[in-house]
């Protein structure tokens, strides 16, 4: 590893977000380079003093009084006060219906409108991981390696089975995040196409579907309480295949 | 709203509101447009608790923080979101040498370096630095890649270093 190389690495290594094998290479490198060595060092200052300078804001009471405030009048549950709502309500109705509807769109669970926002994601995600470099944190074939792997950064457990004797051969695994959660991608290979699976508990009904676009298949599936999201360019009949398989 | 909404927001908002109001303030630059900001965000917030599936409260509450805080400024103070051209970054572009220290950095310097900072180099370090949060969730909270997370911390660290050295605050 060179500088040039380095630098660019430097950043995401200060910030603990290098891989093992990455790490240790930036570290040999910077036992040899005073230069990178300074700036490391810089680096770790400035973060020093940004933690402990007095830079994050406290919300103001009055902040915090006001979000209770309107909590309880929304909740009808309890006694509505006399004053207040109206603000509230004007204030909601500014928002207009175009914040609305985004928000509909993004965050609301099921629905075809929200599994469509899904399915963007899944997309991007898919494309990301390939262009990145990063398409596994655990490289492997043996799904006793994948599978422990998983143990402790995910709050469920994620089925991992190598198909390599029905033609999909396992690559291995990656953590990723989808649908504002952490979720299991599992890699798989098919001849020479890549295909990504995710998979998270089920706690929304998403409705099975089979979509194409721009080019790649997606394949959205429930399998006892998990969902699987299965992406790649191969054609529809063979991640079919898969999805049977992984069901 | 039923009952469960607003115990919801409280466990899920509830334990961030610092951490939204810190965003809010860092990108409205100053104390009552972020309380208006923090506001309308946690009133999205509350509408949209339905839509929360577990997971991390900071992360979805910051996001909608962000785009909040977006949306007024591009309403109020458009001249604030402008999106960095390549030769404006260009000029940012590591200094090269033995870099100096920081440590002679007083708050009030800090602060006024990194108000200086164009928007998404300072969200990015606002959100790494203070609120500690992964490359992965800042390319979330600002609907970028991860790559673009790194260079943008990276060039908003190499602003400041370059800051701190014009003023001499580095040695």
């Amino acid at each position: 590893m060179n500088c040039t190389e380095s630098r660019e690495l430097l950043h995401a290594y200060v910030d603990g977000e290098l891989d093992l094998v990455r790490a240790l290479e930036v570290e040999k490198h910077l036992e040899s380079c005073p230069a990178c060595a300074a700036q490391v060092k810089s680096w770790r200052e400035l973060r020093a003093v940004l933690q402990t300078g007095d830079l994050h804001f406290s919300a103001p009471p009055a902040l915090r009084q006001d979000v209770r405030q309107f909590v309880r009048e929304m909740n009808p549950g309890k006694a509505r006060p006399t004053a207040g709502p109206v603000i509230w309500l004007w204030k909601f109705l500014a928002l207009g219906a175009t914040a609305l509807a985004l928000f509909v769109i993004c965050l609301r669970p099921g629905g075809p409108a929200a599994s469509d926002a899904l399915l963007d994601e899944v997309l991007a995600s898919h494309i990301r991981s390939l262009q990145a470099g990063h398409l596994t944190d655990v490289a492997s074939t043996d799904q006793h390696t994948v599978k422990p792997w998983f143990d402790g950064r995910l709050d469920f457990a994620p089925e991992v089975k190598d198909f390599a004797a029905q033609g999909f051969p396992l690559v291995g695994g990656r953590l990723d995040y989808l649908d504002r959660r952490p979720v299991a991608a599992l890699v798989y290979r098919r001849n020479k196409h890549l295909i990504n699976v995710f998979i998270w508990p089920a706690e929304t009904t998403i409705p099975e579907q089979t979509k194409t676009r721009r080019g790649y298949c997606i394949l959205l599936r429930n399998a006892h309480d998990q969902h699987l999201c299965l992406v790649s360019d191969l054609n529809e009949a063979e991640l079919d295949e898969l999805a049977k398989l992984l069901q | 709203m039923s009952r469960d909404a607003a115990e919801q927001f409280e466990q899920v908002v509830g334990p961030h509101l610092d951490a939204a109001y810190n965003l809010a303030r860092w990108l409205a630059g100053n104390d009552h447009d972020a309380a208006d900001i923090a506001q309308d965000a946690c009133v999205r917030a509350f509408r949209f608790i339905g839509g929360h599936r577990g997971g991390d409260g900071r992360a979805w509450l910051l996001a909608i923080v962000r785009n909040t805080a977006v949306s007024w400024l591009k309403k109020n103070r458009p001249r604030a979101v402008v999106t960095l051209s390549p030769e404006a970054l260009g000029e940012i572009e590591d200094p090269g040498g033995i870099p100096g220290t920081f440590l002679q950095a007083d708050a009030a310097a800090l602060r006024a370096a990194l108000d200086a900072l164009p928007l998404e180099f300072r969200e990015a370090l606002v959100l790494r630095e203070l609120e500690g949060l992964a490359y992965k969730e800042i390319a979330d909270i600002t609907e970028v890649p991860v790559g673009t997370v790194m260079s943008r911390l990276a060039r908003a660290r190499r602003q400041l270093q370059l800051h701190f050295a014009r003023k001499g605050g580095a040695s």
